[in-house]
């Protein structure tokens, strides 16, 4: 994973609560093998609507993505992460989010940003009065900042999600330095599994 | 000291590492694999040079893609017909059991694993499916992960981990005849709302619960991701026990009773706290209808169509008004009013031998309303087989219903089995969302025998409304 200081750009509202991962990504494009090429995807049924908000040109080429309650519901799907990517967002902002969508998002870099609903209203408010306004999401200091506005707030994030954006670190490396202790772990609980069991019938 | 609840013992078994300032490295006992969420995953091990640590500890089936035509007809799309193929060839490289379509053992990855009983008590359960919650019945620590995630425990067997809050949802008293686990699970996420469980593992208790099948109790944990939680669990009894007696992957004699007695301990402690508690009355439920696109969008079929009047936001009012407009619904209509185009009996929510046998129950005899496409898609072969000794296959033929092979099919259409844009549909599934079941399709989940009923009345009805 490439590591992620800070993101800035133009942010978009979507606006709408239980945004789940079928919407981000519906099912069809979930046939294909690779990683990359979902951008084409994201939001596909709702991009066919000429005023949905990212078919605006006003918001093109934007980086941030503002959603509201519960963003990222449902499945399991991190080609929903994939998808948001690849089109070119590479943080959501939103007061709430679906617990596997943000854990995935983790473990791909894209920036998760939780604020509080009052909070992002003002970011909302900020961004369709000017568009343009340019948004910084800075994963050291955890602020969310309008720097022409002179407008900012503080977000969390739980310090290895943000230690691995940072950094950029590969998480099955770092459960392999447990090695030992999972070895030791299966030497306890040794024996023939369900799985052996059935395959040898 | 207090007690400790059923996930903080199944949590704390199942520690490898607590590394200072990190999560805690759980080991993962059982890694369920399908074709969806894996192939990038396998492909990550081979960029790295790595292997699958525990082939043994690892089940894969195809379920998502597959066409529910006989296994003689050929995949006609090529693209989900592809990701068919790469499955059977990262698990033939990594040396994964595959139950391929067709395969005797084939079907819902989550059907399966209980029914041949690799998924058994005290494990820690995952799949790249968010409806891995489903094993929670058996007291299980189940849940979906992300395809990182699915590389992560195919190289490492462990998954590093938070500890989640606890919720339990004690549903008191006895359902209703005619009211089943759908409707009960229904009516908690309507009361829990889609984020209500986010952050924690709810735990399932109280009369109606334990008074439930295995099978009720997997339709009941299937759901719990649509209240935001990523595990439901239920407390083992005989039920459980006897469940798993003799099924393939279950130890026999001795053993099994050894495997019983260590079992049973899966319960809470009788002093153990919950973060949140909520409290049901399972004699006040009855049938239950979503009306939206959100499984807590959902009303008494005795009920009528929300208004955005009835809101208490302006987000909320939005979001009725929304749905309201996606679903072609009028407020104040009532749903027995409501006609289906389409009937879907399948899912792995609701496609087990006791929810066809329901099923088969109302539509026996009586035959599917005009113009309205019914089809049954039994969750597995195992199922499928099981059905058609008891002649259920003839049941639904005879009313007019398809009987299809196993699949995940129409809840999520990867395959074929899709709604055409404005078609609504009846469906015991688990998901409501725009475009969930092909894009423009109207989805109402209901319970196998609200499905059954609606099929043979052409609208939304409860199985005594449908005369012979």
């Amino acid at each position: 994973m490439r590591p992620v200081h800070v993101v800035e750009g133009r942010a978009v509202p979507l606006g709408r609560n239980d945004v789940d991962t079928d919407q981000i990504i519906p099912s069809e494009w979930l046939k294909r093998v690779e990683r990359t090429g979902f951008g084409r995807g994201l939001f596909s049924e709702w991009r066919d609507d000429p005023d949905f908000v990212l078919n605006r040109p006003e918001h093109a080429g934007a980086t941030i993505l503002l959603g509201a309650e519960r963003f990222g519901t449902g499945s399991s799907r991190e080609h929903a992460v994939w998808a948001l990517l690849d089109y070119g967002f590479e943080a959501v902002v939103a007061s709430s989010f679906g617990d596997i969508f943000a854990n995935n998002a983790g473990k791909q870099g894209l920036v998760i940003v939780r604020l509080e609903a009052g909070a992002l209203a003002e970011l909302v408010a900020l961004v369709t009065g000017d568009p343009a306004r340019h948004v910084v999401i800075d994963v050291e200091r955890l602020l969310v900042e309008v720097p022409d506005a002179a407008w900012h707030h503080a977000f969390d994030l739980d310090p290895m999600t943000r230690e691995r954006l940072l950094e950029g670190w590969d998480d099955i490396g770092l459960s392999l330095r447990h090695e030992a202790e999972i070895t030791a772990y299966e030497d306890r609980h040794a024996g023939e599994t369900p799985v052996a069991r059935l395959a040898a019938r | 000291m207090a007690g400790r609840t059923l996930y903080d013992k199944l949590f704390d078994e199942h520690v490898v590492a607590t590394p200072s300032g990190e999560p805690t490295l759980l080991y993962i006992d059982l890694h369920l694999v399908h074709e969806v969420t894996s192939p990038q995953a396998f492909d990550g091990l081979r960029l790295n040079g790595r292997r699958v640590r525990r082939p043994d500890r690892t089940l894969a089936t195809a379920d998502h893609n597959v066409p529910t035509d006989p296994p003689s007809v050929p995949v006609a799309d090529p693209v989900s017909r592809r990701q068919l193929e790469v499955l059977e060839e990262n698990c033939a490289e990594f040396g994964v059991t595959l139950y391929p379509r067709g395969d005797a053992n084939q079907g819902i990855v989550h059907v399966i694993g209980p029914e041949l009983g690799v998924s058994q008590p005290g494990m820690t359960i995952v799949c790249g499916d968010s409806h891995t919650s489903t094993h929670g019945a058996l007291g299980a620590l189940a849940f979906g992960i992300g395809t990182s995630e699915v590389e992560h425990v195919l190289a490492t067997q462990t998954l590093p981990q938070q500890r989640a809050r606890t919720m339990a949802v004690t549903v008191e008293g006895r359902l209703a005849p005619g009211v089943g686990a759908k409707d009960l699970v229904l009516a908690i996420i309507g009361r829990l709302g889609t984020g209500g469980g986010a952050g924690h593992v709810i735990e399932y208790r109280g009369e109606a619960i334990r008074d439930l099948s295995m099978e009720g109790r997997m339709t009941v944990c299937n759901m719990s991701i649509e209240a935001g939680a990523r595990a439901g669990l239920i407390a083992v009894d005989e039920t459980t026990i006897e469940y798993l007696r003799g099924r393939p992957g279950v130890p026999e004699g001795a053993a099994f009773d050894e495997a019983a007695a260590r079992w049973r301990t899966y319960v809470s402690d009788d002093d153990a706290a919950f973060d949140v508690e909520v409290v049901i009355d399972a004699s006040a439920l009855s049938p239950r209808v979503t009306w939206g696109t959100n499984p807590a969008q959902v009303v008494p079929l005795d009920g009528v169509v929300p208004s955005p009047e009835d809101a208490g936001s302006p987000e909320e009012r939005d979001a009725i008004e929304r749905a309201l407009a996606y679903m072609g619904l009028t407020p104040g209509t009532p749903l027995r009013e409501v006609g289906v185009d389409v009937v879907f009996i399948g899912s792995c929510t609701n496609s087990r031998l006791e929810d066809l046998r329901a099923a088969a129950a109302v539509v026996e005899g009586r035959t599917v309303a005009p113009g309205v496409r019914a089809l049954v898609v039994p969750g597995s072969h195992r199922v499928k087989a099981a059905a058609e000794a008891e002649g259920l296959d003839r049941v639904f033929a005879a009313a007019g219903f398809e009987w299809r092979e196993p699949g995940c099919s129409m809840c999520l259409g990867m395959n074929p089995d899709q709604l055409r844009p404005g078609q609504r549909c009846a469906s015991t599934s688990n998901r409501n969302f725009e475009g969930r079941q092909g894009r423009g399709g109207r989805t109402h989940l209901v319970s196998p025998a609200v499905a059954a009923a609606t099929a043979v009345a052409g609208r939304f009805a409860a199985p005594a409304e449908v005369a012979p």
